[in-house]
C-alpha cells in the first residue's frame, strides 16, 4: 500500500474527513446552538438579531456539511452507502429539517405580522435544536454499531430502531454543547439586553452540557461494552476527555472575563477533542457490526482505490488554501456587533 | 420492484425540483456581472439599481437552489447504496471537486455579495459577484462530468463479481473528458443562461407593458436581449453536437429520441409525433430520412434502431423519451425565431412599439425551464434501462436495505416541504417584482439620470 510520510492513504483520507467534519461541527455549531436559544428571547428585534448575526456567514459554513459529506461518498464510497442507507429515517429527517431552517432564516424577516414570524420562529427553533440532536443520535448508532451482514448491507430494523436510549443520550449532548457554542458566538455578536440575557441563559448551556455529557461517559464506560476497550487498554487516552472537561472549565473563566474570541476557541476545542474520541475509539473501523467484527465497515475495506485517494488529495491539497483565503475575507468583513441596514434579514 | 419504483419517482422529483433554481442562478449570475461590470465603467446610477434589484431576486433562487441540492446529495447514499458503492470511486472526486471548488467560493462569497454593499469597495463587490457566478458555472461542470460519465463511462476498469463490483478511475483526464462532456457541459450552461435571461427579459417587459421604470427596463431588455439571442443561436450548435455523441455512444437513446425502430431503414426526423411501442410506429409530421442526412450526411444512410437491442436493454418509456425531447427541440426553434424577430425590431429601432410582442416576453420565462426539464428527462431516461451506461441496470443500483414505506414517508414528507417551498418562492418573487427595483414614488426615472 502507497504512503504518504508513512501513513496510508486510507488513513490520510480518514484524517480529512475527521476535519471536515470538526469544521462542520465547530462553525455550523454555533449556528444551529444560536437557533436552538432562539425562543429563549422574547423581543421581535432580539430575534431578528440573533438571526442577522449568522445572516452572512451560516451559507458558508453549511458548505462544511456539503464537502464532508463528499469527501465521505468520495473516499469511502461504502460507508456513505451503508450508513446513509441503514439510517435512512434520521437522515431524511435531518435533510427536511435543513431545508426548513434555511427558509426560516430567508423568510423570516420578509413580512411584519406577528402571526408570520412567531410561526418562522418556532421552525427556526424547532428546525436547528431538532438537527443538533440528530446528528448526536446518528453519531450514538455508529458507537454502538449496526447490525451489517454479508456484503455490507444493513440488517437491521427500519423506522423507528435509531431511536435507542445511547444515541438518545449523546443527542442530548449534542444539543448541549451546540448550544454552548452558540450562546458564545451570540455574546460576541450582540451588546445591549440581549446580551445581558445572553450571559444569563450561558450559565444554564453550560450546566445543560456538563450534566448530559458526565452522564453519557459514565453510561458509555459502564455499560457500552466495545466503546470503552481502547480506553482500557491504552489509558493514556484518558487524557482526551480530561482535555475536554479542562477545556469547559476554562470557558467558564474566560466568559467571565469577557473573552469571547478565546472562550468560542475553547468550546470548539472542547467539540474537537470528543471527536477525536470518537475517531480514535473506532479507528480503523468505520461502522461497527453487532452480528460480526469480520462485517464491520473499515477505511480498509471501504475505501476508494488508491489511484482515486491519490487524486482527491491532490483536490483537497490545492482546495485548502483557497477556501482558508475565503473564509478569512468573509469573516473579517463581517467581524464585530451585528449592525441592521437595508441589506439585512 | 416496488421500492425501485418509489426511489426513481423521489429522485426525479427532488431533482427536476432542484432544477428549476440553480438554471436561474446561473443565468442571473452572468446577468448581474453585466451590470455591475457596466456599472463600474459607466458610473450610470441606473446599473447600480438593477445589480440591486436583480440581487435581490437572485438571493430567492440561490437560497432554495442551495437548500435542495444537499438533498441531491444525501440521496445517493440513503437511496442508491448500490449504485454509490459502485461509482463512489470516480463520482466521489467529481463531487469532492465540485464542493472545494465551486460550493466554497459561491457560498463564501455570496455573504459578501448580499450584505456587503455597505462593507466593501465597489471593486471588491464586483469580484465577489463574479467570483459567485463561476462558482455556480464550476458547479454544473463538476455535476454533469459526472452525469456524463454515467452516460457514457470512459478512464475506469471493473473490478470485483456480483454485488461487489465496483468501477475504479485508471485515468482521470478521460473520466472528466468522457465522450459526452464538453456537449453537455455547454450545453447546460447555455440552458442556464437561457432561463436566467428570459426571467429579465420576462420582467422587465411586465414592466414596459405597465409603464414603470421605463428606462432602466429598456436598457436591461436589450442587454438580455442580446444574451438571449445569442445563446438560443448557439443553443443549436450545442444540441446538435450532442445529438451526434448520442448517435455514436448510447445509440439505443437517440432511436428512442426518434422513435426509430428498424435498423436497415434510413430513419425521418420528426417534428411532432406520437410513438406507440406496441406497434413500433410512429405517426406524425417528418421529414424523411432526415435523421439519416444528419447522422450520415445522406437521405438514405441505415441508423441503428431499437430492434438491433435486446428487448430488456431497450429504454422502456419510448413515447415520453420522445416527446420530450421533441418539446426542447421545439422551444429551442421558438426561442431563436422570437428572439431573432425582436432584434431585428431593435435595429429598426422598434423593439418597443409592440405591445403583443412584450406579452410574450412575460409570458416566455417559461420556456426555457419546460426546455431545461424536457431536455434531462430526454436524456435520462433514454438511458433507461441503465444507471451506468452498458453496466449497472436501474433495477439493481437501488438500496435494497430501504423499504417502501421508508421511502413513501420521505416522499410525502418531500411533497410537503417542497410545495410549501415553492409557494413561498412565487410569492416572493411576486412581491419583490410588485415592489420594483426602487420606491418611484420618491425616485421617479427621470430623476436616477442626476443621481
Ligand atoms: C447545471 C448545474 C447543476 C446540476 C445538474 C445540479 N446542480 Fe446542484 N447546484 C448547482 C448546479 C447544479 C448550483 C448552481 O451550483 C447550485 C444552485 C444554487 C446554488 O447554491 O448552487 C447548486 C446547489 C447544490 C448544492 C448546495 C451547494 C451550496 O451550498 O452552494 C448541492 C449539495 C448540490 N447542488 C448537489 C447537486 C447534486 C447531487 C446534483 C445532481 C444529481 C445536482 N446538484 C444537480
Ligand atoms: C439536474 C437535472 C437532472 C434532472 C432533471 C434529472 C432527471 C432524472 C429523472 C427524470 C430520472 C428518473 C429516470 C427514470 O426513472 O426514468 C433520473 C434518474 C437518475 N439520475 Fe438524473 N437528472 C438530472 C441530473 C442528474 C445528475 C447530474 C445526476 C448524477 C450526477 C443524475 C443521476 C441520476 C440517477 C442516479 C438516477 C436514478 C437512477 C435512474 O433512474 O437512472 N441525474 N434523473
Ligand atoms: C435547439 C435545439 C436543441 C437541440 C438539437 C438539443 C439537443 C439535445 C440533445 C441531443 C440532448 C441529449 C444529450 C444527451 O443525452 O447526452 C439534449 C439535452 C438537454 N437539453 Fe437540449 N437541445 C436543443 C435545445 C435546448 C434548449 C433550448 C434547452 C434549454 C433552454 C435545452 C436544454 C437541455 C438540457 C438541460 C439537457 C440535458 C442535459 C444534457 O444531457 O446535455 N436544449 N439536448
Amino acid at each position: 500500500m502507497e504512503k504518504f510520510l508513512g501513513i496510508d492513504y486510507p488513513t490520510l483520507w480518514y484524517l480529512v474527513v475527521g476535519l471536515l467534519f470538526s469544521g462542520y461541527a465547530i462553525l455550523e455549531g454555533f449556528d444551529y446552538g444560536a437557533g436552538a436559544w432562539h425562543l429563549f428571547f422574547k423581543k421581535d428585534m432580539s430575534r431578528r438579531i440573533a438571526i442577522n448575526a449568522i445572516g452572512p456567514i451560516w451559507d458558508a459554513n453549511q458548505v462544511w456539511l456539503i464537502i464532508g459529506a463528499g469527501a465521505l461518498f468520495a473516499g469511502f464510497p461504502v460507508m456513505y452507502a451503508t450508513m446513509l442507507s441503514a439510517m435512512y429515517v434520521p437522515f431524511m429527517l435531518f435533510l427536511m429539517l435543513l431545508v426548513l431552517r434555511s427558509a426560516a432564516i430567508k423568510f423570516r424577516s420578509f413580512e411584519p405580522m406577528t402571526w408570520w414570524r412567531k410561526s418562522w420562529d418556532i421552525l427556526y427553533f424547532i428546525s436547528n435544536s431538532g438537527i443538533a440532536f440528530l446528528l448526536g443520535v446518528v453519531l450514538g448508532n455508529i458507537l454502538t454499531g449496526f447490525d451489517i451482514g454479508e456484503n455490507f448491507t444493513y440488517k437491521g430494523g427500519v423506522l423507528l430502531s435509531f431511536l435507542g436510549p445511547y444515541p438518545l443520550m449523546v443527542g442530548l449532548t449534542t444539543l448541549s454543547i451546540f448550544m454552548t457554542q452558540g450562546a458564545i458566538f451570540l455574546l460576541l455578536k450582540t451588546e445591549g439586553r440581549l446580551y445581558a440575557r445572553l450571559t444569563f441563559l450561558l450559565k444554564k448551556g453550560m450546566i445543560f452540557f456538563l450534566v448530559s455529557f458526565a452522564i453519557t461517559s459514565l453510561y458509555t464506560l459502564v455499560f457500552i461494552p466495545g466503546v470503552s476497550d481502547k480506553f482500557k487498554e491504552n489509558p493514556v487516552f484518558f487524557i482526551l476527555p480530561l482535555l475536554a472537561f479542562l477545556a469547559v472549565a476554562n470557558i467558564r473563566r474566560l466568559v467571565s472575563k469577557k473573552r469571547y474570541v478565546q472562550a468560542l476557541v475553547f468550546s470548539s476545542l472542547t467539540m474537537a477533542f470528543l471527536l477525536m474520541l470518537v475517531a480514535f475509539q473506532l479507528y480503523p473501523v468505520l461502522l461497527p457490526s453487532t452480528l460480526d467484527p469480520k462485517y464491520s465497515v473499515t477505511i480498509y475495506n471501504a475505501a476508494s482505490s488508491q489511484k482515486s485517494l491519490s487524486i482527491m488529495l491532490t483536490i483537497v491539497l490545492i482546495g485548502a488554501p483557497l477556501i482558508a483565503m475565503y473564509f478569512l475575507f468573509l469573516y473579517r468583513t463581517f467581524k464585530g456587533k451585528v449592525k441592521l441596514d437595508d441589506t439585512s434579514y | 420492484m416496488e421500492t425501485e419504483i418509489l426511489a426513481r419517482i423521489q429522485f426525479a422529483f427532488t431533482i427536476a425540483y432542484h432544477y428549476i433554481y440553480p438554471p436561474l442562478s446561473i443565468g442571473l449570475g452572468l446577468l448581474m456581472v453585466i451590470f455591475e461590470g457596466l456599472y463600474l465603467k459607466t458610473r450610470n446610477k441606473q446599473y447600480e439599481v438593477l445589480t440591486r434589484f436583480w440581487l435581490k431576486i437572485f438571493a430567492i433562487t440561490f437560497g432554495i437552489g442551495v437548500a435542495t441540492g444537499i438533498i441531491m446529495e444525501f440521496e445517493f447514499g440513503t437511496n442508491w447504496s448500490v449504485y454509490s458503492r459502485y461509482v463512489g470511486d470516480i463520482f466521489g472526486s467529481a463531487l469532492a471537486a465540485e464542493g472545494l471548488f465551486a460550493f466554497a467560493l459561491e457560498s463564501t462569497f455570496l455573504g459578501i455579495l448580499i450584505f456587503g454593499w455597505n462593507k466593501v469597495s465597489p471593486k471588491v463587490h464586483f469580484i465577489s459577484t463574479i467570483g459567485v457566478f463561476l462558482g455556480s458555472m464550476f458547479s454544473a461542470i463538476w455535476i454533469v462530468v459526472a452525469n456524463s460519465w454515467q452516460q457514457t463511462p470512459a478512464g475506469y476498469h471493473i473490478v470485483g463479481e456480483g454485488l461487489n463490483a465496483r468501477a475504479e478511475v485508471t485515468d482521470f483526464w478521460a473520466m472528466v473528458f468522457n465522450p459526452s462532456s464538453v456537449d453537455r457541459i455547454i450545453h447546460v450552461w447555455q440552458g442556464a443562461f437561457l432561463a436566467g435571461a428570459f426571467l429579465v427579459l420576462s420582467v422587465h417587459a411586465y414592466y414596459l407593458l405597465k409603464g414603470r421604470y421605463v428606462e432602466i427596463s429598456q436598457k436591461a431588455f436589450k442587454i438580455a436581449l442580446l444574451v438571449a439571442t445569442a445563446i438560443s443561436l448557439s443553443q443549436l450548435v450545442s444540441g446538435h453536437s450532442s445529438a451526434e455523441g448520442v448517435s455514436k455512444n448510447q445509440p439505443a437513446k437517440l432511436a428512442a429520441m426518434e422513435g426509430h425502430y428498424e435498423t436497415s431503414a434510413p430513419a425521418d426526423l420528426y417534428l411532432l409525433g406520437w410513438v406507440d411501442n406496441e406497434v413500433k410506429e410512429v405517426t406524425g409530421l417528418k421529414v424523411p430520412g432526415g435523421l439519416s442526412f444528419l447522422v450520415g450526411q445522406d437521405l438514405k444512410a441505415p441508423v441503428t434502431g431499437l430492434d438491433a437491442f435486446p428487448k430488456e436493454d431497450q429504454p422502456s418509456q419510448v413515447n415520453a423519451v420522445f416527446q420530450f425531447y421533441h418539446i426542447m427541440i421545439s422551444i429551442g426553434m421558438f426561442l431563436i425565431g422570437l428572439t431573432l424577430y425582436a432584434t431585428y425590431l431593435w435595429l429598426r429601432g422598434r423593439l418597443f412599439d409592440k405591445k403583443w410582442l412584450l406579452r410574450i416576453f412575460a409570458f416566455a420565462v417559461l420556456l426555457p425551464q419546460i426546455a431545461n426539464q424536457a431536455g434531462w428527462f430526454a436524456a435520462e431516461m433514454g438511458r433507461q434501462p441503465w444507471v451506468v451506461y452498458g453496466h449497472l441496470r436501474t433495477s439493481e443500483a437501488f438500496s435494497q436495505e430501504v423499504s417502501s414505506n421508508q421511502i413513501l414517508f420521505s416522499l410525502i414528507l418531500f411533497f410537503i416541504v417542497y410545495t410549501l417551498l415553492f409557494l413561498l418562492f412565487l410569492y416572493s418573487m411576486n412581491k419583490k417584482i410588485k415592489h420594483g427595483p426602487y420606491d418611484e414614488a420618491e425616485n421617479p426615472d427621470e430623476f436616477l439620470k442626476y443621481v
